[in-house]
């Protein structure tokens, strides 16, 4: 688990049969994404079959964590708790096993985030036994 | 089977009202029900399909059925979020091109000015994708301007490119007296005005109005008994876009399919249309709406909606002429309903006169649903002056 206390709003998930394995490994501190056994393509986010090929036969295995920034906005005006924390950035990270995920970066200035900069997973805590992944610039 | 000339819009009625705190959500679908079908010389007795999107409360389409005193040999509650009622308007030619019905009624209407239900694209909590896309703060502007960075990115489009589509949207809507927003704003306003998801400004945001609209869609047979003028549907697509397995591109919508399948059916080209409705929740997606329908090369929006492409009546391709989501009304924050309704004034030649295209033979009304580039909806729907 990061020691970063997290500024962001960090509200717990509601695992489903599908995304459990997904948020056990996050509050393990591990990304973990899912592989097709039938025709290699690694899939997200979390379901019970391969969207490319139909096959059922899925395995989890434990993703690198690095990525890079694929677009991102510096969000100014938001809603909820959220406006209280403007300006954050979110961004789609694309891992380096090639998923592009919806996230936040964080432990920066705004300003420093850019297209293509590689990140860095962090992990952190909601405080009710579940962990969300976001990104440092690394 | 083709839609092509099988039914006509009879009836349109966009309510005047942008904020109604006194109307329940009920109320306001049947007054624009009522006043669609006045105009095209209707009553609810006429009515034998009923469509409705997820802004119809109750289930599906049978409550508002119900309220409305509606019965009917067909209904369909299609749900794309806003271009839903392009959808339904499809959908209703080829139910009608097929013998199950002969006058349908389409309907919207929402109140997020007055408040309740906050403004969303989302799929709600019992999504799959719900826990991946709704933890990180990503409101629907952050969603559209992730898109229009990555556009900018890929393409070099700037902010003033954007911001020259809200202008056109200004020119236009100081001629439309109902209008949300009045006036005349210019580029350098529109760019200094206040972020709310980079690079997105707040006047590259549409309106939050309450308010709705309706359609009807008729018979040939139907059409050929009514004083009115009556606009055919030439032909429409639709297509879902998602975020592919993990391998969203932001930079292209679902309109690089429906486009083509509208086109094809209508049996027009690009040239052929002289005026467009382009869904504009945010400036970006006009310009990637505008690119991926073809009217411009892909990456060079930017360039095309520059220096009064837009504008009515000489620009060369006038769009949104009632000024749009981005000026008029986003009713409900769902902008179909008003694409078509503003088509439909086109092409009857009842624009306001100002910025009437002088004669408007095709029309072409987009719709965006859901999140750009992201998880959306797109129809494309195209109607003539006759046929």
């Amino acid at each position: 688990m990061s020691d970063d206390t997290p500024a962001l709003p960090t509200n717990a998930p509601h695992p489903n049969e599908d995304s459990k394995p997904f948020w056990d490994a996050a509050a393990e501190g591990r990304f973990a994404l899912q592989h097709c056994d039938d025709c290699d393509t690694v899939i997200w986010w979390p379901r019970a079959l391969c969207p490319a090929c139909s096959s059922f036969d899925l395995t989890w295995y434990d993703a690198s964590g690095n990525g890079r920034v694929y677009s991102y906005t510096v969000v100014h005006r938001s809603v909820g708790g959220w406006n209280a924390v403007t300006p954050y950035v979110v961004a789609y990270v694309e891992l380096d096993e090639g998923p592009r995920v919806m996230t936040n970066i964080v432990d920066c200035d705004p300003d420093a985030v850019s297209i293509d900069a590689p990140v860095r997973v962090v992990f952190h805590d909601t405080g009710e036994g579940w962990a969300l992944p976001r990104f440092t610039l690394a | 089977m083709s839609i092509r000339g099988r039914a006509y819009i009879a009836g349109a009625y966009e309510h005047p009202g942008r904020h109604l705190p006194d109307q329940s959500l009920m109320e306001i679908h049947a007054r624009v029900c009522v006043g669609a079908l006045a105009d095209a010389g209707l009553t609810m007795t006429d009515v034998d399909a009923y469509f409705g999107a997820g802004d119809s409360p109750g289930l599906g389409p049978l409550s508002m059925m119900e309220y409305l005193g509606i019965g009917a040999t067909y209904m369909d509650s299609t749900e794309l979020g806003g271009s839903a009622y392009l959808a339904h308007v499809n959908h209703a030619a080829a139910a009608i091109a097929a013998g199950k019905c002969r006058v349908a009624l389409v309907s919207l209407a929402g109140k997020p000015r007055t408040g309740g239900r906050p403004p969303g694209g989302g799929g709600g909590s019992s999504a799959p994708e719900a826990d991946f896309e709704n933890l990180w703060g990503n409101t629907v502007v952050s969603a559209y301007a992730m898109a229009a960075r990555r556009h900018m990115h890929e393409y070099g489009t700037t902010s003033e490119q954007l911001a020259a589509i809200k202008v056109a949207a200004s020119v236009h809507a100081q001629h439309n007296p109902d209008a949300m927003l009045q006036d005349v704003v210019t580029v350098s306003e529109v760019i200094e005005s206040p972020l709310i998801a980079d690079p997105l400004h707040r006047l590259d945001c549409c309106v939050i109005t309450d308010g709705g609209g309706a359609v009807v869609v008729v018979s040939p047979e139907v059409a050929a008994d009514l004083e009115r003028h009556c606009v055919p549907v030439l032909g429409a697509g639709e297509a879902p876009k998602h975020t592919n397995n993990g391998r969203i591109d932001l930079t292209h919508t679902g309109a690089v399919w429906s486009g083509p399948l509208a086109f094809a059916e209508a049996g027009v080209s690009r040239n052929d249309v002289d005026y467009v409705s382009i869904y504009d929740s945010f400036t970006i997606t006009v310009l990637q709406t505008l690119e991926d329908l073809g009217f411009c090369e892909k990456g060079k929006g930017g360039g095309f909606v520059s220096d009064g492409m837009l504008q009515a009546p000489d620009g060369g391709l006038p769009f949104n002429t009632d000024g749009g989501g981005l000026c008029n009304n986003h009713p409900g924050n769902r902008g179909g309903m008003t694409k078509i309704i503003e088509a439909v004034r086109q092409l009857r030649g009842e624009a306001n006169p100002a910025v009437q295209v002088p004669d408007c033979e095709v029309a072409l009304a987009h719709g965006t649903g859901g999140s750009l580039a992201g998880r959306m909806g797109s129809v494309t729907l195209i109607m003539g002056r006759e046929i």
